[in-house]
């Protein structure tokens, strides 16, 4: 298993775990998000091929109203 | 009768030209503040502004995956979506914020940077600012920068490259309206990229003033959606931002302390 933080809070995922599945598992797939790994951005045509490691820190945005 | 379409052609003929792209309306809006995405549609389509600002926050997990998403009631396909870092009070958080939101928004460039000096007045911090202008331009993002009315401060952020130039007319959401026109005045003077007023507008009068100054365009949000009736303010400083720029074009009337030169004919008095 391995243990990260997403978005400050902690998770668990099972190893293998890719950023699209984790993407998949916060029923966030299809939506307007950018993600990033360990303050590094992972375009969306990578994010199927970026693995997942322990400790990794994850931050997923999107855009909300602002001024 | 073809004034409304004389009118028509004049607003064509006068786009706002940023980085090289031209835009109708000069007034652009910000999304924050609103009851519901339903009343930021409305008051963004009663404004008729074209440029749209939004922010880059941090997506709520798991909470609700249905939730409504901004981006739905403001689609990338009819909005220039701007997205800011407002809240970022370094240069770090700023730079990262908005490679984020170039990556949200499908390589999207033209951005609004901000960097906050203050939390309690939401001053920004200028040095901070023009550093992170030059990484940005750097990485070749087109930045639009809202900065204080210091004309000296402007005029670096135009020599690092910034595409507009967007000095405050009073603090971020005060509607203290323009408080030194002068300042802005020479700004404008000397830009050779357009000058937008950034927050502090409370009111249609201050957009209006903002363009008779000879600004390029307003931005405004908590005047819109902070007003009892957004969707009504918004048709206001629609108006308001329009007739500014035609009365700037126009050319005023020179200012006289008195005149004594009556409008109508001084002869053919009766009796």
């Amino acid at each position: 298993m391995l243990s990260i933080v997403v978005n400050g809070s902690f998770r668990v995922c099972t190893d293998q775990t890719t950023v699209a599945d984790l993407i998949r598992e916060l029923a966030l797939e299809g939506k307007r998000v950018a993600v990033e790994r360990n303050g590094e951005i992972v375009p969306k045509s990578r994010l199927a091929e970026t693995p997942l490691a322990n400790g990794d820190r994850i931050e997923v945005v999107r855009a909300v109203g602002g001024g | 009768m073809n004034a409304p379409n004389e009118n028509l052609a004049l607003a064509h003929d006068d786009p706002l030209v940023i980085a090289g792209r031209a835009y109708r309306s000069r007034l652009l809006v910000g999304t924050g503040k609103y009851k519901d995405f339903a009343q930021t549609r409305a008051a963004i389509d009663a404004s008729g502004a074209q440029i749209v600002t939004v922010a880059i926050r941090r997506t709520n997990i798991g909470q609700n995956p249905n939730e409504p998403s901004l981006l739905d009631h403001l689609p990338p396909s009819q909005f220039t979506l701007l997205p800011n870092t407002a809240g970022c009070y370094t240069v770090e958080d700023a730079v990262r914020t908005l490679q984020l939101a170039r990556e949200l928004l499908d390589g999207h460039t033209l951005v609004k940077l901000e960097v906050l000096g203050d939390p309690h007045t939401l001053f920004p911090n200028v040095r901070e600012t023009i550093r992170a202008a030059e990484v940005l331009v750097k990485d070749g993002f087109e930045v639009m920068v809202y900065t204080s009315d210091d004309p000296i401060a402007a005029r670096e952020l135009e020599a690092v490259g910034c595409v507009a130039i967007m000095p405050l007319a009073s603090l971020i959401g005060s509607g203290m309206g323009i408080l030194n026109p002068w300042n802005l005045k020479l700004i404008i003077e000397q830009a050779k990229v357009p000058v937008l007023v950034d927050a502090g507008v409370g009111t249609a009068s201050d957009a209006a003033i903002a363009m008779e100054l000879g600004c390029a365009g307003v931005l405004m949000n908590t005047a819109i959606a902070l007003a009892q009736d957004p969707v009504l303010m918004a048709g206001a400083m629609r108006k308001a931002v329009e007739a500014g720029r035609e009365a700037l074009r126009a050319g005023r009337m020179p200012r006289k302390f008195y005149a004594a030169s009556p409008s109508s004919p001084t002869t053919g008095l009766i009796g």
